[in-house]
């Protein structure tokens, strides 16, 4: 067993948990954030993305206690009060969700997407390579191309 | 009319929970004392079980419970059955092998559940589920359904001799359809496959049974796209607990795709473990499980030919075709390569003889299902396939070819079943034509040429069918259910509406578009409108969401309860208001008298109806109808589907550069959803035609059990989709649906293919179209 102490959607958390168990695990169960999906058991999904200290991170991939220290934000900890993240806007204007299984992950990697590249930088083929991490099955795509696209000239 | 009724583009309602991380799926749901299942499953395709020594998990922490199959069987739990009879040809029923949801004497492919551990956590529950040591006695193997029909197979089920599960046919007389190919002026004759598909909904299936021993009494959350049929078939048949003690709720689920349609093992084992160990019991499958044991799809072989006249018009057409429904029979297997599949065979086409013969055989691999389209997709690509190879053949332009043979008129009986309504094919494939700008296509494989690049296009003209369906007629060809569905509109008092529809939205968000019905009828905005779905003790009764039915019979039984609940709230206007109720106009969320200036509101009216002080003579008060709809006849959403690629003679890598879709689906509630519709089951197509594939070794190993070994399409192998409709009204539903959910699945693979095929000049090619067939097929 060890000790995790992190902030995770600006709230510090503190927890004993066994040296194995995986922050897509942590957060799921001792924290009840169960908007972080597992959606396979290889790291291929990305249901499960998250930012860890900024840097999107696929939550399975991860040992809770590797993210001890860190600043963890997961999608309930995205929007700011009752104000949506315009990642959030883009993917519900532009219908870019059915199930809503794989879309916590797919924000997350969006959010990260254009703040790497910057909004004004991001065009579909960069999108489309970008999600490459990221498996939805129900949406052919299509509309999270758009959403992101969208989402990216807000944030310009 | 209103601003967010039928045809408006409205947003989802469901989607701030989804996007905000609050959606509620089966394993976000905890409960007190919540314990964890693990199963132990087969490794081998085929052993018997000599014996199972569970001392070991016993003894380990956390366990509460080791159980085999013998407990289950010891327990009263019924055979796993499969719902729809079909008899073969000779009239002998169908041989259904028996699946225990626990093997108890053999099991039959790799997965096959063979014992569960009940643990505090789910940890403990996988540690002690690798120390329950099976005896297994293996025995040879078989997992292509063409080789499981030979002398020299081994021998699946005892009931089931040669494999066979049944010899079926259907259409005109096999000799007659015979004469008239062998007096064809020109015959094509193919070898088509149909690759094996797994599912794959992001949320694997998951199950979390609650038993409660002073109510003797279950609650089930689980992954269903149908929780009424799963109680009902869990209380029926494997006597689980009767349907006034089992509560079964699907809550937001994570997609179907057809593959959360079936009541599998671990369901029933979870139940029943919670009643046996007392503790709630819960069971999340891995990716690796949903891949071994998720009902698989497609799988068939087939040959086909098809005769032509000198004038090019189809005089013949006739398919054999072996289907692989695995080592058991799951719930609707039987249907699919049958009665989903044969009856398309006709295609859009006129064709006055069509016969299809269908030998479906056991294997050692997962049970195959419907998986979106189920049927239809094989038919589909059977039929334009084959056309378009006519084309190549004749010299004709493909587009000439099958407009030479459309059905224009309707009502239209083809030789297999069906009576297409209607339809106007010619409408989308010129839409499609034009979109593709199909005309311009040399000039673009020259262009491409000039880089060193092969480009190709290929079209599909598919047709489905959908809104199953008429209950009589499944009920006559061996369905073991109704197909109906039905809807209550409740009414509160203040005005708002609750609709329970017996529907499951698992990604199709009826949330918006069914209060898009309410919305459009009473002119009221969808925020007022709820929709209530997914839980056995909030809904009686509904048969749930697959073959493209939530619309066209889900929505029009809604439509139904809305004309009842319209009819009493006129009576109600035309009382307060002393007129005649047929002046009575309900609009704009107010309540007139046309022709005059007396108006109520329509909150006015619901109030006075739950009043109940001054209501018509002998009226009961209260504003709420509840409405059962059956349809009259299945319906044929139906389209051309274009693409086009290219491809790196280098590499064998094909790009698709652009893919166009014109469907009718009839009455459109929401554009947007349909779209979203269409995106996702043209991925799903794409999927099946360049990149999945479903692999067993010839020991019955799943080569493909992750996904770093089967692949899904993602972002960057598909395009962007050019899609458009066309919307001939669909007479038998009172909404004028179709349906548009499986269509994207159903069209594409024959136009990849056909698009492929054309760019490396080679027709000898089988799906997934991956590099390296690609490159040998250009190769060859």
């Amino acid at each position: 067993m060890s000790t995790v102490k992190m902030t995770v959607n600006g709230k510090e958390v503190s927890a004993d948990v066994e040296d194995r168990t995986l922050l897509s695990a942590y957060l799921r169960e001792n924290l009840n954030l169960t908007g972080t999906h597992i959606g396979c058991d290889t790291s291929q999904c990305g249901a499960c993305v998250i930012h860890v200290d900024g840097k999107a991170v696929k939550s399975c991939t991860m040992l809770a206690i590797q993210a001890s220290g860190s600043e963890v934000t997961t999608i309930e900890g995205l929007a700011n009060g009752g104000d949506l993240h315009p990642v959030q806007t883009a993917f519900k204007e532009n219908h870019g969700l059915q199930c809503g299984f794989c879309t916590p992950g797919m924000i997350m990697s969006a959010v990260d997407m254009i703040n790497r590249h910057g909004g004004a930088n991001l065009d579909e083929k960069t999108i489309r390579q970008e999600l490459e991490g990221n498996i939805c099955r129900c949406t052919g795509y299509h509309n999270i191309v758009r959403s992101i696209e969208a989402a990216a000239k807000v944030m310009a | 009319m209103s601003a967010e009724g039928i045809g408006a583009r409205v947003l989802r309602k469901e989607d701030k929970r989804f996007i905000t991380g609050k959606g509620k799926y089966t394993d976000d749901f905890t409960v007190p004392d919540m314990h964890f299942a693990a199963f132990v499953r087969s490794p081998h395709a085929h052993a018997n079980i000599k014996s199972i020594d569970k001392s070991a998990a016993e003894a380990m922490s956390g366990v509460v419970g080791v159980l085999d199959g013998k407990e289950l069987t010891g327990d009263g739990i019924g055979n796993i059955i499969c719902g729809w009879m079909i008899h073969s040809k000779d009239g002998s029923p169908m041989n259904m092998g028996a699946w225990s949801a626990l093997a108890t004497e053999k099991v039959r492919y790799v997965g096959d559940a063979v014992a569960v551990v009940i643990a505090s956590t789910q940890a403990q529950a996988k540690a002690a589920a690798e120390a329950v040591v099976v005896d297994y006695e293996v025995l040879p193997v078989v997992v292509s359904a063409v080789e499981a029909l030979n002398d020299s197979a081994p021998q699946i089920h005892e009931n089931a001799p040669g494999n066979l599960i049944y010899d079926w046919e259907i259409g005109e007389d096999v000799d007659k359809v015979e004469a008239a190919i062998a007096g064809a002026a020109h015959v094509t004759e193919m070898d088509i496959t149909n690759n094996r598909l797994a599912p794959n909904a992001m949320e694997t299936r998951a199950a979390l049974a609650n038993y409660d021993a002073a109510e003797e009494h279950f609650t089930l959350h689980t992954t269903s796209q149908n929780p009424h049929v799963a109680r009902l078939v869990l209380s029926a048949f494997y006597q689980v607990a009767p349907e006034h003690k089992l509560r079964v709720i699907a809550p937001d689920v994570g997609g179907g795709f057809g593959s959360k349609i079936f009541v599998y093992p671990e369901e029933i084992v979870c139940l029943w473990a919670s009643r046996k160990c007392g503790v709630p019991v819960k069971w999340t499958a891995d990716r690796t499980e949903a891949f071994l044991a998720d009902a698989h799809g497609r799988d068939h072989v087939t040959k086909a030919k098809i005769g032509f006249d000198a004038n090019n018009k189809i005089v013949g057409f006739k398919i054999d075709t072996i289907a692989n429904l695995g080592a058991y029979m799951s719930l609707f297997s039987s249907s699919v390569p049958t009665y989903l599949y044969a009856t398309l065979l006709s295609g859009q086409y006129n064709i006055a003889n069509v016969h299809c013969n269908v030998r479906s055989v056991y294997t050692n691999t997962a049970p195959v299902d419907a998986y979106r389209g189920a049927g239809r997709p094989e038919a589909a690509y059977v039929v334009e396939r084959i056309m378009e190879t006519a084309a190549r053949e004749l010299g004709v332009s493909p587009a000439e070819l099958r407009r030479n043979n459309f059905i224009t008129e309707f009502p239209h009986q083809t030789p297999v079943i069906f009576a297409y309504d209607v339809g106007d094919f010619n409408a989308t494939l010129d839409a499609a034509m034009k979109a593709a700008d199909y005309d311009g296509f040399s000039a673009r494989r020259s262009e491409a040429e000039s880089r060193g690049k092969k480009r190709g296009i290929g079209m599909s003209c598919y047709i489905e069918a959908c809104g199953i369906a008429p209950s009589a007629a499944v009920g006559s060809l061996g369905a073991g259910v109704g197909l109906w569905e039905s809807a209550e509109v409740r009414v509160n008092p203040v005005g708002t509406i609750e609709i329970l529809t017996g529907s499951h939205s698992h990604g199709q968000g009826h949330e918006t578009s069914f209060a898009q019905l309410a919305s459009d009828r009473f002119g009221l905005p969808t925020g007022n409108i709820q929709v209530v779905h997914g839980d056995t003790d909030k809904v009686q009764f509904g048969m749930g969401t697959y073959g493209s039915r939530s619309g066209a019979v889900g929505m029009s039984a809604i439509s139904k309860a809305l004309d009842k609940v319209e009819a009493k709230a006129k009576k109600i206007a035309a009382h307060l208001m002393e007129a005649d109720e047929g002046d009575i106009v309900i609009e704009n969320g107010e309540v007139k008298v046309a022709g005059t200036d007396k108006t109520l509101g329509w909150h006015e009216i619901c109030l006075a109806a739950y009043m109940a002080h001054n209501l018509p003579e002998g009226m009961e008060p209260g504003l709420k109808e509840g409405a059962f709809y059956d349809p009259a006849n299945f319906t044929f959403p139906a389209g051309a589907y274009i693409c086009e690629v290219e491809v790196d003679p280098e590499t064998g890598t094909t790009e698709i550069v652009q893919f166009v879709a014109a469907d009718d689906f009839g009455r459109i509630i929401n554009p947007m959803i349909v779209e979203g519709q269409v995106h996702g089951g043209v991925t799903q197509g794409i999927g099946q035609a360049m990149l999945e594939n479903a692999v067993y070794d010839d020991s019955g190993q799943l080569l493909s059990a992750s996904y770093m070994d089967y692949t899904m399409p993602r972002a960057d192998d598909v395009p962007s989709y050019n899609l458009s409709t066309h919307e001939t009204i669909c007479p038998n539903n009172p909404l004028g649906m179709k349906g548009c959910g499986e269509a994207g699945a159903i069209g594409s693979p024959p136009a990849v293919i056909n698009a492929i095929t054309d760019a490396i000049g080679n027709n000898n090619l089988n799906m997934p179209a991956t590099p390296s067939r690609v490159w040998a097929a250009l190769n060859a």
